[in-house]
């Protein structure tokens, strides 16, 4: 489960001066559901998320992910928490075997535990034939699977993904896409971000839609279709966005 | 958890580091290399153009003297000499390295020399020139010894002792050890040396680990895990100083064997070492190479941590090198100057980090041991060191400079 209660992110920037990347946000994932956070580039996607993940402190405001505390417990935070986007990337001179274990021994798997996981993941993933093969001998759709191995060695209740499928070919992008259906399907909370609003249709239980660092809708597919009603999804997340001003709605 | 997951992200390193072939060139090739054929190049240069300066045949001219028969027919009898036809333009000859030196004669100098008379011969040479001033120095030598022999003929022709004109002796004699004499010459560049190869060994792991994992995206990678940032930073920073430390303890051991064959090579020749091998004859002892070691370590530490520190805050490798730059000139800076003679250490000195372990290592070299000097320079450096790990820890706390953008 995830509570984001009123986050807050300000950057300062030289140019710019205050920066409120993400301003008052707040939602809830339940587990077994995926949440889709859907908006522009920009709009305060990877920074929620970071925050999420403690990667980045939120300057006001609080989230409890998995019942620890974002800020009072970060380390425990991200225990319970798998982490997968396109920004993160695998150590080259380690061989597939050594990259996921390396992260199940830094999430504090004990040895047996450890080797069974390893054991396990690489089966169900198919990825015995290039486990000591090193990450930058890697294909991308191998190199895609390694990095789902590292998010799911510490087997986290949470998974938080941003844009994970940013780049990617249809293939790969499949792949990504069936496993964050089969994380929801093992009861993990998910959570992810994008812009592809084919993504977001096909996937996701709740749709929040985030634009200048401000969630401006929220609800099921179903319910904001109903709201705003109008079936294509593209067009409700641009009405939310950019709304008509009186004049061009009356024209 | 805690503090076993500073050793994971270590020993990780450690695996990458290894596998890395740049690893192989900047730690060991390069000083298991440098040593060697910079001594062996500088003994074997220098040595073989002292050596040749001190036996060539001299292209000297005589000016003067067509009075003096016998004297030319003595110039011309001193076997070190080849005398050159006298020209107008001997200066240029000099000067453009055809002559060595020329000899100017006075006039009447056969009669003076008879009726007892003194006069005064000159040599003209090009102090630029090492081997004219080589070669003015053999020709005085030649010139007195002609000279001496004139004085012992008149004396016996008067049945005088020789020991008339020497009442006693001078002689100088050096009491200086060996290893003292060599690390006056010597201890400088080598503190220096392991200093400069103790930061270069650091330098690409901390670029390496810091701008270039956020380069390559795997700094996100690793901070989405559950490990506190304290213990990255302590576990990247270990390598580092393995690193620093692996290249100067090799820098170290390569000198030692090199400067081992030089003194082997040296005896080989049969007690008679060519003057460049004797002059960079030098006795480290195992106990004055462990001291280095030990010295070098605060000053390790602070390479370390510095560098990670300044790496840390690029975005990537290329732009974390032009941020090392001016450390790498802050470091030269002081290791040159304690290669300069004089400069010896005093309180104020023992403060400035670097300037001041190159000068104990110069010290320790020469085999003196200032206790006091010693304990200030191991502290004060200790301290540094601390304050350079605690930015550097800071650094890594900091969103704004990890996600820099």
């Amino acid at each position: 489960m995830i509570e984001a209660r009123n986050l807050c992110k300000h950057f300062h920037d030289k140019k710019r001066g205050l920066i409120r990347a993400v301003d008052h946000v707040s939602f809830t994932c339940q587990p077994g559901r995926i949440y889709g956070l859907l908006g522009a580039n920009g709009a305060g996607k990877t920074t929620t998320l970071r925050m999420l993940a403690t990667i980045l402190q939120p300057t006001s405001g609080d989230a409890l992910v998995a019942g620890h505390d974002v800020i009072e417990h970060p380390e425990k935070v991200r225990a319970a928490v798998g982490f997968l986007s396109t920004a993160t990337a695998l150590y080259p001179r380690l061989t597939a075997q050594e990259m996921v274990e390396y992260f199940g021994r830094l999430a504090g798997l004990d040895e047996p535990t450890l080797k069974h996981r390893v054991d396990d993941l690489f089966a169900r993933l198919d990825m015995d034939s290039y486990r000591d093969r090193r990450c930058d001998k890697l294909s991308t759709g191998m190199k895609q699977k390694v990095s789902i191995a590292r998010t799911l060695v510490h087997d986290p209740p949470v998974m938080i993904f941003d844009e994970p499928t940013l780049g990617l070919d249809v293939m790969a992008a499949r792949s990504i896409v069936s496993f964050i259906r089969d994380c929801r399907d093992r009861g993990k909370t998910v959570i992810f971000s994008t812009h592809v609003m084919s993504e977001v249709e096909k996937l996701c239980d709740s749709i929040g839609i985030i634009h200048d660092g401000k969630l401006l809708a929220e609800g099921t597919l179903a319910e904001l279709r109903e709201k705003y009603a109008e079936t294509d999804l593209e067009e409700i997340f641009v009405r939310i966005v950019a709304p008509l001003t009186p004049a061009e709605a009356s024209a | 958890m805690s503090a076993r997951n500073a050793l994971f992200i270590y020993r990780k390193e450690l695996t990458e580091w290894l596998r890395d072939r740049r690893t192989l060139v900047s730690t060991v090739v390069v000083p298991l290399l440098l040593f060697p054929v910079l001594t062996a190049g500088f003994a074997g240069l220098a040595g073989s153009l002292l050596d040749k300066a001190k036996t060539e045949t001299i292209p000297v001219m005589v000016l003067g003297g067509e009075d003096s028969p016998a004297v030319l027919a003595e110039l011309r009898h001193m076997k070190d000499l080849a005398l050159v036809p006298a020209a107008e333009n001997w200066k240029e000859q000099i000067s453009s390295k055809q002559l060595r030196a020329a000899i100017a004669l006075p006039e009447h100098l056969q009669s003076s020399l008879a009726s007892g008379e003194s006069a005064e011969v000159k040599i003209y040479f090009h102090q630029g020139d090492l081997k004219s001033s080589l070669a003015a120095n053999r020709i005085e030598k030649s010139l007195k010894d002609y000279r001496d022999r004139i004085v012992s003929d008149r004396l016996a022709a008067r049945n005088l002792p020789v020991s008339l004109l020497h009442p006693f002796a001078v002689k100088q004699e050096n009491v200086a050890p060996a290893e003292q004499v060599s690390g006056a010459a010597l201890g400088g560049l080598i503190g220096y040396m392991v200093i400069l190869l103790c930061m270069t060994g650091g330098m690409y792991p901390a670029i390496d680990l810091t701008a270039g994992e956020k380069e390559r995206g795997t700094m996100e990678t690793l901070l989405t895990s559950p490990v506190s940032r304290l213990h990255i930073v302590l576990g990247k920073f270990f390598l580092v100083l393995t690193a620093s430390l692996a290249t100067a303890a090799l820098s170290i051991l390569s000198m030692g064997v090199s400067f081992l064959l030089i003194e082997k090579n040296a005896s080989a020749l049969d007690a008679a070492p060519s003057a460049g091998a004797q002059a960079l004859q030098l006795h480290v002892s195992f106990a004055s190479a462990l001291s280095i070691l030990l010295l070098v370590l605060p000053t390790a530490v602070f390479f370390a941590a510095a560098m990670l520190a300044i790496s840390l805050f690029a975005r990537t490798s290329k732009e974390a090198q032009t941020y090392l730059m001016p450390l790498n000139i802050l470091v030269v800076i002081p290791a040159v100057a304690s290669m300069l003679p004089g400069v010896e250490l005093t309180p104020r000195l023992a403060v400035i980090p670097i300037l001041s372990t190159s000068l104990l290592i110069k010290e320790i070299i020469s085999g003196t041991y200032h206790w006091n000097y010693i304990a200030l320079i191991f502290a004060s450096t200790c301290l540094y060191a601390a304050a350079a790990l605690f930015l550097a820890v800071k650094m890594f706390q900091r969103e704004s400079v990890l996600f820099r953008s």
